[in-house]
């Protein structure tokens, strides 16, 4: 068994050294199938605040993946054709700076997420994976139909956009970015697992009634990282759009949630680096399996199984030796 | 004038009615015992003051209408509950049981230690792998880092070896003559009741039938409401 810090590090260490040699051994596909691991993991991470923390078992995750990506999408398909976004009441031009997205991206994600939240957090066990399901299905069906940015088509973005000191079309550089948004995500949250409020979060998953006799709300404390989890995951959006320099419909899907769950169960519901090594494990399936068969979800399915019935903690928690979900 | 009053208070679990009129009225620093068959309403009663079932009738609280509040909002107020069945938060250790709880007053982890040296000595210890016993002292300890003004204990004491059954008495005491804190006691044990109480309130049928000072209460009105 190793300890869990060991693991972190170790998982962490990996992430910089595969880009390093990647870029020694002139592998760019490398460098950025790694940084999909790395936006995979944060997405992932988002949720996991959530759903590993708050218990809040969300297949509506991919609302706030595709907002982060149609706000990329949208205000740099905006700067790229030289077209205002809006005008009226003011003149809003698009971006090509990618912190100017970043924080609109974040903004318009928890948005959504508080209004999603607000309505959803009513309901409980099924009918709240129902309910953000149907706003997924909503928002998925309401880009399909959003002819001015591709509709079902999607959109392209020409030339990734710019962050300031860097130049981002090089893998490396733009997946340094990613890497070091993923840290600082992480950082964060392993702060809000032991701040009162991810304590009081923590309680209110196991047990709402009695938190509310110790004078706190659990509504509010649930919708709070509902918000904040939709903001991470929303950046994670914006980031993937520029990873792959387009964004669709596919990215409100709610086999785009689902994989996002999948991957805390591979890697661990509430660990830490759970998210992370959910991502590392598959993306590489997708990219080895995926070479030999179309059908390597099957494969996915089968490991997902097992870790369901041998392996509750996840991969981390079985290599941690801790069964249980606690972060 | 009363920290709480209750009077006529009446609850329901949907249709079928609990509370019938329960008057009850607890001053700061006093302690009181609820006491009642089984079944007569006083976890009710204790549900009802922390709205954590609707109700009608006069329920006060400092002053303060409570029928408006929601049960966090109670709390915060300054009513600490420890419920019947304790059900710590069973994932987090018990100093993060403690943290959770915290809230700005004179009840911290130190005061909270010196109390039950048993939490004391295991605050890296998750919560679910403690005795019964330590994690009754767990459910006060968090009910006392609210820093309530009125701490209600339902069956603290239920279930429990007697040599954890006195530590919380003790601990019970020790909270009676060393703050002002008000204290309403839910308990099988009359005779510790009686030793503890300066007051009982005896409910029958989810109403109050008896109310008066513990010296007051003669062996006939205990046998008579509660079986003892």
């Amino acid at each position: 068994m190793i300890n869990e810090r060991i693991l972190n590090g170790l998982l962490m260490l990996g992430l910089i050294a595969v880009p390093l040699w990647a870029l020694w051994a002139d592998e760019p596909f490398t460098i950025t199938l790694t940084t999909r691991v790395v936006i995979l993991a944060l997405a992932a991470a988002g949720l996991n605040i959530a759903l590993g923390i708050g218990g809040l078992v969300s297949l509506g995750h991919a609302v706030f993946f595709g907002i982060g990506g149609y706000t990329m999408g949208v205000l740099a398909y905006h700067a790229q054709t030289f077209t205002p976004l809006a005008e009226w009441p003011w003149v809003i031009e698009g971006t090509k700076s990618m912190p100017v997205i970043w924080v609109s991206a974040i903004l318009l994600a928890a948005l959504a997420a508080f209004v999603i939240g607000i309505l959803s957090l009513r309901t409980s066990g099924v009918y709240f994976i129902m309910i953000t399901l149907a706003f997924g299905q909503m928002f998925f069906f309401f880009t399909i139909s959003w002819s001015a940015y591709g509709g079902e088509d999607g959109l392209s973005i020409y030339v990734r956009n710019g962050f300031p000191g860097l130049n981002t079309l090089v893998p490396i550089q733009f997946y340094g970015l990613c890497v070091g948004l993923l840290c600082v995500v992480l950082f964060l949250t392993s702060r809000l697992i032991h701040s009162p409020f991810g304590l009081a979060l923590n309680a209110a998953r196991q047990i709402p009634s009695r938190v509310e006799t110790v004078g706190l709300n659990p509504m509010r404390l649930k919708l709070l990282a509902f918000v904040i989890s939709g903001a991470v995951t929303g950046l994670a959006g914006a980031l993937f759009a520029d990873l792959n320099r387009f964004v669709s419909p596919t990215m409100f899907s709610w086999q785009m949630s689902g994989e996002l769950i999948v991957l805390i169960i591979i890697g661990g519901v509430g660990r830490l680096f759970g998210p992370v090594l959910g991502a590392i494990v598959f993306v590489a399936l997708e990219h080895w399996l995926g070479g030999i068969s179309d059908y390597w979800h099957i494969f996915l399915g089968l490991i997902l199984l097992l870790i369901v019935l041998f392996a509750r903690g996840g991969l981390v928690g079985l290599l941690t030796g801790k069964e249980g979900p606690h972060v | 004038m009363s920290l709480l009053q209750v009077s006529q208070l009446t609850a329901s679990y949907g249709v079928s009615q609990a509370l019938f009129g329960v008057d009850l009225d607890i001053s700061a620093g006093e302690v009181v015992a609820l006491m009642g068959r089984n079944g007569m309403g006083k976890s009710t009663t204790v549900k009802a003051i922390c709205r954590m079932i609707a109700s009608t009738g006069t329920l006060r609280f400092a002053g303060r209408d409570l029928l408006d509040l929601p049960s966090h909002k109670t709390a915060r107020l300054g009513i600490g509950l420890v419920p019947e069945g304790r059900r710590c938060f069973g994932d987090l250790t018990v100093i993060e049981n403690l943290q959770a709880a915290s809230r700005p007053g004179p009840w911290d982890l130190a005061r909270v230690s010196q109390l039950f040296p048993r939490l004391g000595e295991r605050t890296r210890q998750g919560a679910r792998s403690l005795s019964g016993g330590e994690q009754q002292m767990l459910a006060i300890g968090r009910a006392l880092m609210t820093n309530p003004r009125l701490l209600i204990l339902d069956e603290a004491t239920e279930g429990l070896a007697p040599l954890i059954r006195q530590e919380i008495w003790a601990a019970i005491g020790q909270l009676k003559t060393e703050t002002d804190m008000a204290i309403l006691l839910i308990d099988k044990s009359v005779k510790e009741l009686a030793q503890v109480s300066e007051r009982a309130v005896i409910l029958e049928r989810g109403a109050t039938v008896w109310s008066g000072r513990m010296t007051d209460l003669t062996p006939d009105i205990s046998q008579k409401y509660v079986g003892v």
